[in-house]
């Protein structure tokens, strides 16, 4: 919890169970943190619960397919030259990922700092990041479908379910690290231009587009541990 | 820098004033206007529904007579009515148009805490219904594979709408999730965040706990539609293979293989029984106020009120799989779902009792909101028990997809929670418009309604025993029925024809008491919650006035000794009324 939302409850917050309790009891607000962030956490229990239904449903499908499992590892090796290296490029992109989650961090720090220059621009670098991550998702896919022939509706190497669950569920991802990328990108304006300064600069936004950021990355390690590995 | 909680602040600072009649009234963000835009339009396509019901009624009730719908118009029929009533109108009209109405009111807020957002939901809403109704007409017309959407069939050839009507359906129901995810997160946000000053949890009254809950449930169980309408919109348009297998279909070998259709089952009803208690849990909050008032009593076991609807709404999902019983999933299985439903059952059966303990000795004005709630406590202990029947692995195969069914069903989650929707609309009638409707017409309402229901539900337990199949355009190859099924048929139907009709009477008194009817004051029914104090009747934007309201004990406080009012309003503080039975915990 932030310095900031503490400040308003007047006193050293009782912690451990007596804590809940007393939260649970409190009047107006049962939380002491600002309504977006509550509201960006109930969010995240919904999208959870999309992203497991997606996982489970994968899971599900591999086993009821007849046909054999596409080796994930073969599928997704690339070769510079030599031989191929299994995972590689999965494995730049997790690496981007993870990285552009420690560079949200320190934006959210710099936020509380009220840097707003170094928030700006740890802002911006956590969107490049994410951007470089859905290229290079891209040139997957195109390679995938160009290269290996692999279609929603079946593929040459196995189970036609292969194709769909890898299109469906990285696809969904991609879509919400892209939107990511445009949340990031528009707070980093504002906090840019002032416009959170006119507003008694409260930089909460910050951490809460990275309740976010933190939760697509998140999903990210379960998809990779669940389809790539597996 | 500190952040402000909402009864800290200005009332200027965070509401901004509308002025034109379009900004009040269209793109209103209200949560009194955007309620009615809900409530009206839930109401809108719930009568379609119903319109819907009464020709499938009289081509079961007059198979020879009748030529208006073929099998195929039927099953679309079927579909739609189910779909539309569960979805479109219930969820809609309980969350949407009372969640949207009560919290803030209840809770003591000004509006929901993102206004813009909570406006958004319903326009998004209104586009589902739209995508909705466009599916009635597109060629090869809305889809026919029953409101539970089932693939394979859903998607096969030989199914009603199985081109454009079933991809606008999964479509539509994909942008109602979005809508109702705006307004959800919304609705527990306010609850959980908002609260005017001393309302605690423990004093919010129950109707906010059951759309609170209700809403919960709402974000954890649409998930679970979402991605199977994803999934099989792919395996329609992109020709995947998550539901569907290999199969041969007229002669020829289709292009799927290896999906799973159980799959499908599974994860429509990871959300479907959870749907069930989305439109049960408002319903349950709504009618324990409802009593309490016209009863003048507390509600009976208010803490376990609340326990019990945090319970039911935890287990409402590990129970789904007791609606395929016959689907051919793993044996063991039906017994764990099984158990689990009958667990579900005490705290339901708690709530029935502490309703009927809250009437025990009160002082009861059977007004018009009144009688519905009564008769909600029959229809639902009577869906409730047939439930309990139907729960059992051994009873539900010989019954299940037979007329049983459908009469439980309908008890349970078709005419209990519609019964609630009537008594919360005669409740706060006086509130939303500022005026009385009429008692006489109302009363007429309730008795028609509640008798005529009864004759078309209760002989259809008796045809389920029979084994009348669900589903099904006419009796065909039937010939273990008897002949007087048919003529029960016939009853049924006229019955259907008699309720459809009574609903009249309900909209012309809505409509002339909104300008013939006596001005109501401000709390007519002497009501101790926040939403009967508000300083203008209708509420003003912003609800409160200049200051906002300060609550002091908990929303029960009726017939308390020796005061000359028989209630205390929530905001009444404690030293001018030290008695009553505060069971707030208040820091
Ligand atoms: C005027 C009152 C109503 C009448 C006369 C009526 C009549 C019917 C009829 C005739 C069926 C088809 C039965 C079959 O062939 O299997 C049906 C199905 C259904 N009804 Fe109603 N109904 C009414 C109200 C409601 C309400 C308020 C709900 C809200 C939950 C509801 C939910 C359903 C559902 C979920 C189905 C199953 C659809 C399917 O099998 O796919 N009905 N109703
Ligand atoms: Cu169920």
């Amino acid at each position: 919890m932030s310095e900031a939302a503490m400040t308003n409850t007047g006193g050293v917050l009782p912690g451990g169970l007596g804590g809940v309790t007393s939260d649970f009891s409190a009047d107006k607000q049962s939380f002491h943190v600002p309504w977006g962030k509550a509201m960006m956490w109930i969010f995240l229990l919904s999208d959870t619960f999309i992203f497991s239904c997606f996982l489970i449903s994968y899971m599900t499908v591999r086993m009821s397919t007849a046909d054999p499992w596409p080796l994930p590892s073969e599928v997704f090796a690339l070769s510079f030259g030599g031989d191929p290296i299994p995972l590689i490029l999965i494995a730049i992109m997790t690496f981007v990922l993870i990285t552009s989650s420690g560079t949200m961090a320190l934006a959210v720090n710099m936020g509380y700092r009220k840097d707003r220059n170094k928030t700006f621009w740890l802002m911006v670098a956590t969107a490049a990041l994410g951007a470089t991550f859905v290229g290079m998702q891209a040139f997957e896919w195109t390679k995938l479908i160009v290269d290996e022939g692999v279609r929603p509706w079946g593929n040459p190497m196995g189970a036609a379910q292969f194709g769909s669950s890898f299109f469906m569920i990285t696809g969904f991802h991609g879509m919400h690290v892209s939107a990511g990328v445009i949340y990031l990108l528009w707070v980093a304006f504002r906090v840019k231009n002032g416009f959170y300064e006119k507003r008694g600069g409260n930089y909460e936004i910050v951490e809460i587009a990275g309740l976010y950021w933190h939760f697509v990355d998140l999903v990210w390690v379960f998809i990779f541990a669940f389809f790539y590995l597996w | 820098m500190a952040y402000v909680a909402i009864a800290d602040r200005d009332h200027e600072q965070h509401l901004h004033d509308p002025q034109t009649f379009i900004e009040k009234y269209i793109w209103s963000q209200d949560h009194k206007v955007i309620a009615i835009q809900y409530g009206v339009t839930a109401i809108f396509v719930g009568v379609i529904a119903m319109i819907l019901s009464v020709m499938m009624r009289l081509q079961l009730g007059f198979p020879d007579s009748f030529s208006l719908i073929n099998p195929e118009n039927y099953y679309q029929f079927v579909t739609m009515h189910g779909m539309i009533m569960v979805i479109y109108l219930l969820t809609a009209l309980f969350l949407g148009g009372f969640g949207n109405y009560l919290i803030p009111l209840m809770c003591g807020s000004r509006d929901m805490v993102f206004p813009f957002m909570n406006m958004l939901s319903y326009w998004v809403y209104l586009l589902s219904v739209i995508i909705l109704l466009v599916s009635l007409f597109v060629p090869g017309g809305a889809t026919g594979a029953g409101w539970t959407l089932y693939p394979p069939q859903a998607i096969s050839d030989g199914t009603p709408g199985e081109s454009l009507g079933i991809v606008l359906m999964l479509a539509s129901l994909g942008v109602f999730i979005i809508a109702f995810t705006m307004g959800g997160l919304n609705y527990v946000t306010t609850v959980l965040q908002a609260r005017c000053r001393g309302m605690t949890l423990m004093r919010m009254p129950l109707s906010v706990w059951g759309i609170f809950v209700a809403t919960i449930l709402g974000l954890l169980a649409f998930p679970a539609l979402l991605v199977s309408a994803i999934m099989m919109l792919l395996d329609k348009l992109a020709h995947t293979s998550f539901f569907m297998p290999a199969m041969i279909s007229a002669g020829e070998q289709l292009e799927h293989t290896g999906g799973s259709p159980i799959l499908f089952q599974h994860l429509f009803w990871f959300f479907g029984h959870p749907e069930v208690y989305i439109v049960a849990l408002p319903a349950f909050g709504i009618v324990s106020d409802v009593l309490a008032t016209h009863a003048r009593k507390n509600i009976f076991g208010y803490r376990m009120m609340v326990w019990a609807i945090l319970a039911i709404g935890g287990l409402s999902f590990i129970v789904w799989a007791h609606h395929m019983y016959v689907s051919g999933m793993n044996p063991y299985f039906g017994f764990f779902f099984a158990t689990t439903t009958l667990i579900i059952a005490v705290p339901t059966a708690l709530k029935v009792y502490n309703w009927v303990l809250t009437l025990w000795q009160g002082n009861i004005h059977l007004r018009v909101p009144m009688l519905f709630a009564i008769g909600f406590i029959f229809t639902f202990i009577h869906g409730g028990l047939t439930g309990i029947f139907l729960g059992n692995v051994v009873i539900d195969l010989p019954l299940s997809d037979t007329y049983f069914v459908v009469a439980h069903f309908h008890m349970v989650m078709g005419v209990s929670p519609v019964l609630v929707v009537f008594a919360a609309i005669y409740h706060w009638y006086p509130k939303m418009t500022g005026r009385m409707f009429n008692e006489t017409l109302g009363k007429w309402h309730f008795w028609m309604t509640l008798l005529g229901t009864y004759s078309i539900y209760l002989p259809m337990h008796y045809l389920g025993f029979q084994g009348v199949p669900r589903r099904y355009f006419a009796m065909g190859n039937t010939d273990f029925l008897p002949e007087s099924a048919q003529a029960l048929n016939a009853s049924i139907t006229i019955s259907a024809i008699f309720v459809a009709l009574t609903q009249l009477i309900f909209f012309y008194n809505m409509i002339t008491s909104l300008r013939n009817g006596k001005k109501a004051d401000s709390n007519p029914w002497g009501a101790t919650t926040l939403e009967w104090q508000t300083p203008d009747t209708p509420p003003k934007h912003g609800n409160w006035g200049h200051d906002l309201p300060e609550v002091h004990r908990w929303a029960y406080d009726y017939s308390v000794p020796g005061q000359e009012q028989d209630f205390v309003p929530q905001n009444v503080p404690a030293s001018e009324v030290p008695v009553g039975r505060d069971h707030g915990v208040h820091h």
